[in-house]
């Protein structure tokens, strides 16, 4: 699905990433971690194309990535903070973005499971946090594709509608699709990812399941793991 | 009352009445102007029927009338002058006169007067001239509705359309002049009114004054000439009504005033020129109601001007108003409409309540160096306008006009 | 490319700025009007703050509107779309949108006091012409210098400093440099210093129609076929158009560059 080799990017004198080497099968859910700073977002945006590495080769779906933007036809993307043109309605905005992307009905069904109904007509400006994030969700689940990118989902969600995202990422796991997800809520990451790679210092120091992590560092609990991955290498 | 009108027919045209009417005409037993002058008494009337006749230096030294009919044509075949009168009370009228000689000795004119008063010389027409109608030492003289079109290329080898020298009391009237080098010129001429003539494209100057005085001119159109009018050396010329038009150039100007003094400009109309009027050493000079439209510079001062009056005129969307090359200025601005100013009238009389200062610092700016013209309109340039306005240096400080007008002036 | 330009226009047709600059231009051709009471008076008054306003707008709008869409922006990035005509896009919504505003809001106050009877209607199609090419030449400066500047506070400094130079500055040395080389030729020089900033570049062409009898008499050669002739005018619009595309092409060329 995804196999990123020797990856270096610096910004300024800020090396980043220092040679990530990383190949993800189809199927599952993906949860990268980290520190802050590790490098996590710059690895997913270098995947989707929008950060330029200054060395290093991805291919998606056995595309390489560089100068390249019909790959992005298979990736579905949640960026982080969902900042839209204030003066778009929600309604317009998903019909540009499908416009953009080609057409589909699941958008209906998803509208319905957020509970967006009453929103469609207002300004993207005017919304709260939350809200916008339910129509970011809208917008990357409502297409099709093997690959999904989902950068911190679950900002500003209130428990419903975290329940609601599980159950969304669960379902397309199960259509045999491939999550990844970047999160600092570890009972989340815990609750849906199948395995984890973990970045520090811009390398990746650990990938496999939760409990070959947990073996690993010698700790019960998934928290405490991460926790002691941070200490011993701080130490 | 029949017996008055004859008695006064008879004071009038004294010997007229025994007057005979002599024809010519290419078929006619008087084939040629010259043989019918020659047969011809005082006070006779010589009519020329339709056709072509080559003459040249044809001398009328008698009181005659020429009458053409329908615009017979009198081909000088490019051999010298064609008609020249020499005797007083002669009247030329409806001739179509071509191909006068042209010499770099003598000034060859299809028409020329020669001391003599009282003639008249209307509804002609002239082409491929040398010198059109040449008048000297001649006073008391009409040049009516005449039509010269030239074909003048160069100044050193072309003349005049018509030209006055040592002549006074001469009123040229509706003639159209173009393509010569002086449309009108008046040398040494007093006393003379020169008025609803259009003079364009012509070389030089559409109407050109030396050493004369005394004279009018008004209501006449100067259109697209090397510079419209130039009047130098005269004293008392009144310009009255005239139009000055798209005189463009490096050296153009609507009207060029040298040494003069004493002259009146009333309710002309500048527009379009690259300076509307050149002023050198003149001196009491009343400039009044006058239009200033669309000129590069209205009214460029050269020095040595002195006790000038510029009132009541209206100064419309001129790149520059006035240009002055000194600091010192003796002249009166005084309730102009100046589209350029920018004050306001708070007790709302129709007066400014802040003076305006027509020289600008980029006009000097530009005089010194003139590729500078670039940038006119620039922000730039509208910054040090402004801190010369506030503070002169450059630029004459008391060249004020205390009373711009609020609206364009009408009369 | 199209379908970005849309939106990006859509978004901007809506949003609070674009009414204020329509409004801005409206009241400025009403007071003009109202002040003048004649046509082709409001518009010589108008070709002075255009040349100066349009460009100022042009950046400060373009700066803000390229950070204030950001998210957006990459929100588009994720699309399986090319960077060039996402920026492209977003570029020409912002000028078009600007020079929309531009024209109706000159435009509107104009024709109801009857431009079309007027002999003022080429000077004021000049006008619009010449404030949409400055419109499209700064929108783009702008998009480069926030290209270029990720912090906000110092894009907005550059632009700012970017409108002063051209408008304000660079006429001064200029004036400068003319001065102090006076003796010799220097039409060809002043032509040239003219081609390379587009607001004098404008400005020209608005000398050419307002100034010609000025112009014309100064006797350099070069000056007189330029001003006299067409040639000046065909001159000036293929330098305003190559204004338009340098920047342009360095969006792309940068834009591909960028990480986001």
């Amino acid at each position: 699905m995804v196999s990123i080799q020797n990856l270096h990017k610096r910004f300024g004198k800020n090396q980043v990433l220092k040679g990530v080497d990383l190949s993800i099968n189809d199927g599952g859910i993906f949860a990268v971690l980290g520190p802050n700073g590790s490098g996590k977002t710059t690895l997913i945006k270098s995947l989707l194309g929008m950060v330029i590495p200054n060395k290093g080769n991805i291919t998606v779906l056995g595309e390489n990535v560089k100068k390249n933007s019909n790959y992005r036809h298979q990736i579905d993307y949640l960026p982080q903070i969902a900042n839209f043109p204030s003066n778009l309605k929600v309604k317009e905005l998903i019909r540009m973005i499908k416009d953009l992307r080609g057409n589909t009905t699941e958008d209906l069904r998803l509208i319905k499971l957020f509970k967006l109904e009453p929103f469609l007509d207002k300004k993207l400006g005017n919304l709260s946090g939350g809200t916008k994030q339910k129509v970011n969700l809208v917008l990357t689940f409502m297409f099709d594709c093997p690959l999904i990118i989902l950068d911190e989902p679950t900002t500003g969600l209130d428990p419903i509608s975290l329940i609601r995202l599980k159950d969304l990422i669960q379902a397309e796991k199960a259509k045999g699709k491939t999550i990844l997800i970047t999160s600092h809520i570890m009972s989340f990451v815990e609750e849906v990812s199948d395995e984890i790679v973990f970045l520090l210092e811009g390398q990746i120091y650990f990938k496999g399941s939760i409990s070959a992590l947990k073996t690993k560092t010698n700790q019960p609990n998934f928290e405490h793991a991460i926790a002691s991955i941070l200490t011993d290498n701080h130490a | 009352m029949k017996f008055k009108l004859a008695l006064y027919a008879t004071l009038i045209w004294g010997g007229a009445i025994y007057a005979q009417t002599i024809e010519v005409c290419n078929s006619c037993e008087l084939s040629s102007l010259k043989s019918a002058i020659a047969i011809a008494k005082d006070f006779d009337t010589i009519r020329v029927q339709k056709g072509t006749y080559k003459e040249h230096n044809i001398v009328v030294d008698k009181p005659l009338t020429i009458v053409g009919v329908s615009y017979p044509v009198i081909d000088g075949e490019l051999k010298g002058g064609i008609i020249t009168i020499t005797s007083d009370n002669v009247t030329v009228d409806g001739l179509f006169i071509i191909n006068v000689g042209t010499s770099y000795t003598e000034d060859y004119a299809a028409i020329r007067v020669k001391r003599s008063k009282n003639f008249v010389i209307k509804n002609l027409v002239l082409e491929k001239l040398f010198f059109g109608i040449y008048i000297e030492k001649s006073s008391y003289g009409r040049v009516f509705h005449n039509k010269i079109i030239g074909d003048a290329v160069a100044e050193y080898n072309s003349g005049n359309g018509i030209q006055l020298w040592h002549s006074n009391h001469i009123e040229i009237e509706y003639n159209y002049v173009e393509h010569v080098r002086d449309g009108i010129y008046l040398e040494f001429s007093d006393d003379c009114l020169i008025k609803n003539n259009v003079s364009a494209e012509n070389l030089r100057y559409g109407l050109h004054f030396m050493f004369s005085n005394n004279d009018v001119y008004q209501d006449n159109t100067f259109e697209n000439n090397g510079a419209g009018v130039a009047v130098m050396f005269s004293k008392h010329i009144k310009m009255l009504n005239n139009t000055f038009k798209e005189n463009w150039g490096t050296a153009s100007y609507g009207l060029l005033l040298k040494e003069i003094n004493d002259a009146e400009i009333i309710g002309n109309t500048f527009e379009e020129n690259t300076i509307g009027i050149n002023i050198e050493g003149s001196n009491r000079i009343k400039y009044k109601n006058n239009n200033f439209i669309n000129n590069g510079w209205a009214i460029k001062v050269r020095g040595a001007c002195y006790t000038n009056s510029i009132t009541e005129n209206n100064f419309l969307y001129n790149s520059f108003d006035i240009a002055y090359n000194s600091k010192v200025n003796d002249n009166i601005f005084d309730k102009n409409y100046w589209s350029n100013y920018t004050g306001y009238d708070l007790d709302k009389d129709g007066i400014g309540d802040v003076p305006y200062r027509p020289v600008k610092l980029f006009s000097y700016i530009v005089n010194r160096t003139p590729e500078t013209i670039i940038l006119l309109r620039s922000m730039f340039i509208d910054l040090i306008n402004f801190s010369e306005k506030v503070s002169p240096v450059f630029t004459p400080d008391n060249l004020l006009d205390h009373n711009p007008q609020i609206k364009k002036i009408t009369w | 490319m199209l379908k970005i330009l849309k939106y990006s226009f859509y978004d901007l047709m809506r949003s609070r700025w674009s009414y204020v600059y329509f409004a801005f231009y409206l009241l400025l051709g009403i007071v003009l009007l109202f002040l003048n009471n004649d046509l082709s008076k409001a518009v010589i008054t108008l070709m002075n703050v255009i040349i100066v306003l349009v460009p100022l707008i042009g950046t400060i709008f373009g700066v803000m509107y390229y950070y204030s869409s950001k998210e957006f922006t990459e929100l588009l990035l994720a699309q399986p779309l090319k960077r060039s005509s996402i920026f492209l896009g977003q570029y020409l919504g912002v000028a078009l949108s600007l020079t929309m505003s531009l024209i109706l809001g000159l435009g509107i106050p104009f024709v109801f006091y009857g431009l079309f009877e007027s002999s003022a209607i080429w000077d004021f199609s000049l006008l619009l012409i010449t404030g949409a090419f400055l419109t499209f030449i700064f929108t783009a400066l702008a998009f480069n210098i926030a290209l270029s500047n990720e912090n906000k506070i110092k894009g907005f400094g550059y632009a700012i400093l970017l409108w002063l130079c051209l408008a304000i500055i660079y006429d001064g040395l200029f004036l400068m440099t003319l001065i102090m080389f006076e003796d010799y030729p220097l039409d060809k020089v002043s032509l040239i210093g003219t081609m390379l900033n587009p607001i004098d570049l404008s400005r020209t062409l608005i000398l050419l129609k307002l100034d010609i009898s000025a112009l014309l008499g100064y006797t350099g050669a070069v000056f007189k076929q330029f001003f006299g002739t067409n040639f000046g005018l065909m001159v000036s619009f293929v330098m305003l158009t190559v204004w338009v595309l340098l920047p342009v092409v360095r969006i792309v060329y940068k834009s591909k560059k960028k990480d986001f």
